[in-house]
């Protein structure tokens, strides 16, 4: 019966013919967005003998796994990089959580005096903002933070978007009569957070988790701008490092014999493009499962109060 | 009493409320109302005092308008002016066109399985950094060893010739943000209502007809409200893509150079300090108006689509 009643309404599907256009499009597009990862993929594991003879080839003519060799035994700089990014990535999620769950929670209450002040002390950086030099030289010389792990962490803990999404996950999925019940029966408003409104609300704040960590992960600008120190470099911006050092070498290695030195015992281009494989990794398989929420934090983001 | 009493009075009660807004509102000050402060600089010969901030601040001297003056009267501030904007207007066009098509096919196609399997694909660039989509480029546009060159037998140098690089940084952009935003599209589509389609086929309406008379009319406000939300923020250009992805070749300046990268390269590699204030502030004035005007614009289409 009801295969009956699909069928009789099939001749208002797509066409077949339309739907594998449709589905060429659509997997067309899908295959060019994934092949740049793929390509690299290859030539990471592809030997650096016959990358410098045919360039980087879709079919290798030989496979080597020397460049992930060189990559995890060329000494601790891609573990210490792993490091600091998983250090920032897992403290700054942390920290960004504790300030956006907290704000977010105090302007939701319609009990809170100064809602309306706050609100918009936090809206208005979406409006309008000093630019970076000044929040440049606000975190080199008043708070201090150059060469610093929280010089990569701070920047990035708060965002007033976010605020915006969680105060409104906070109302529509928190009834007012469930707080009001718990202050009667003598909760305070810590607890009244921490016991009803953050379980209730785990969802929105999985999104906004899931956005502060892929964030935090693939930020390299705020260490390109504060980040000195070998020690501290996180992955992105020790890939970025690599390859303006390389070039900085090349344009100079004419005049010197010194640099041709420095080029021997930098990362072959296959293990540049391996480094690339093992820093979007974690990403890549994470990513399916982050998609859900990032969806969601779509749409709770177009819904408003 | 009196006011001052019960302004304590209130803030004693509200106690709990306000020191749970305390963190953020610190972090809002560092990192959003000093840095505001601090645009004075823009009028200022910033002088760096080792008394610290506040020091370097006040000793510098005013100079007032001087900044402006001289940035508008280099080529530089037309040139980037011209760059952030038309990047800006081209991401928008191509972007919304390809955008809404993919949302329309991927929503259209009979195999749900197979639509949901497209849209992990495309969604992969968003999750990429900026660092490794420049890897990627790379790959296909180094001049000896990248996939263009070998594929077409060609020996461009891609990294320093401007004239390709339009194109370029038009492509990037799409590749990354067009399976993100087709999400919001398809959203919307899965939200119209189905008795819509059903009527319409009692009708005889065909698979096209219903695109093109239900899908695309209804998707009508929030295409509007996308493109006006996006035409505030078009004096920002994304840093990344025009740093990453042509490798901060100079070469490429008169084509990659944009607001946000000329901010940058005058703090940090010419030490332009005031200049580039300058400019930062020029960026947060015209975008701030920007932003105002097209939220009002959109207040009128639709209240609740309005960020304010």
């Amino acid at each position: 019966m009801s295969a009956n009643a699909v069928k009789s309404r099939d001749f208002h599907r797509l066409s077949s013919v339309w739907n594998i256009i449709f589905n060429c499009i659509a997997g067309g597009f899908a295959i060019l967005c994934i092949f740049p990862f793929l390509f690299v993929v290859l030539i990471s594991f592809t030997d650096e003998g016959s990358l410098a003879r045919d360039g980087y080839q879709l079919i290798p003519a030989k496979w080597s796994l020397e460049a992930y060799k060189y990559v995890f035994g060329s000494g601790d700089t891609l573990l210490r990089s792993y490091g600091v990014t998983i250090a920032v990535t897992v403290i700054g999620t942390l920290v960004s959580l504790l300030l956006i769950s907290l704000y977010a929670y105090a302007i939701s209450r319609k009990s809170f005096k100064y809602r309306n002040f706050f609100a918009f002390f936090a809206f208005f950086t979406m409006l309008f903002n000093g630019g970076l030099v000044p929040t440049y030289i606000i975190v080199t010389q008043l708070l201090g933070l150059k060469d610093s792990i929280w010089a990569l962490v701070l920047p990035l803990a708060v965002n007033a978007f976010y605020i915006m999404i969680l105060r409104t996950f906070y109302i529509t999925s928190v009834p007012d009569a469930l707080i009001e019940s718990a202050k009667i029966d003598g909760a305070g408003e810590f607890r009244t957070f921490l016991r009803i409104v953050l379980p209730l609300s785990l969802p929105g704040l999985a999104t906004i988790g899931l956005f502060s960590t892929l964030g935090y992960w693939n930020d390299w600008f705020n260490a390109l701008l504060y980040i000195d120190n070998p020690n501290l470099v996180p992955l992105q911006s020790m890939l970025m490092r690599i390859e303006t050092s390389m070039q900085f070498i090349m344009q100079n290695s004419q005049n010197s014999s010194l640099s041709l030195e420095a080029m021997r015992s930098m990362p072959q281009d296959t293990s540049r493009m391996a480094m690339v494989v093992l820093a979007t990794g974690p990403i890549i398989f994470a990513y399916p499962f982050f998609q859900r929420y990032f969806i969601q934090g779509l749409t709770i983001g177009a819904v408003k109060e | 009493m009196g006011k001052i009493g019960k302004s304590a009075k209130d803030i004693v009660r509200n106690k709990v409320l306000l020191f749970m807004v305390l963190p953020g509102a610190l972090w809002f000050l560092f990192f959003s109302y000093l840095p505001m402060v601090g645009t004075v600089i823009a009028f200022k010969e910033y002088r760096f005092s080792r008394d610290g901030f506040w020091a370097s601040i006040i000793n510098s001297k005013w100079v007032g308008w001087d900044n402006f003056k001289f940035l508008f009267s280099t080529n530089d501030a037309f040139l980037i002016t011209r760059n952030t904007l038309l990047y800006n207007t081209a991401f928008i066009i191509i972007g919304l066109i390809l955008s809404v098509l993919l949302a329309v096919v991927l929503s259209e196609i009979t195999n749900k399985k197979l639509a949901k399997l497209y849209q992990t694909g495309m969604f992969l660039p968003y999750f990429l950094s900026w660092v490794v989509v420049g890897y990627f480029a790379f790959s296909f546009l180094s001049s000896e060893r990248g996939l263009l060159n070998a594929l077409f037998g060609s020996k461009i140098s891609w990294y320093s010739e401007s004239k390709y690089w339009p194109f370029i940084i038009i492509f990037v952009y799409l590749w990354k943000a067009v399976g993100y935003n087709s999400v919001v599209y398809l959203a919307a589509i899965m939200g119209i209502d189905k008795s819509l389609y059903e009527a319409s086929m009692i009708d005889g309406a065909s698979k096209f007809q219903q695109i093109r008379n239900i899908t695309l009319p209804l998707l009508n406000p929030i295409i509007i409200i996308m493109t006006l939300l996006a035409i505030g923020k078009i004096f920002y250009a994304d840093f990344g893509l025009f740093y990453q992805v042509p490798r901060d070749s100079g070469t490429l300046y008169s084509v990659t150079n944009v607001i946000d990268t000329y901010v940058y390269r005058g703090l940090k590699t010419t030490g332009e300090i005031g200049m580039s204030t300058a400019a930062g502030l020029y960026q947060s004035v015209v975008g701030f108006v920007l932003v105002i005007t097209s939220n009002y614009i959109v207040r009128r289409f639709d209240k609740d689509s309005a960020l304010f």
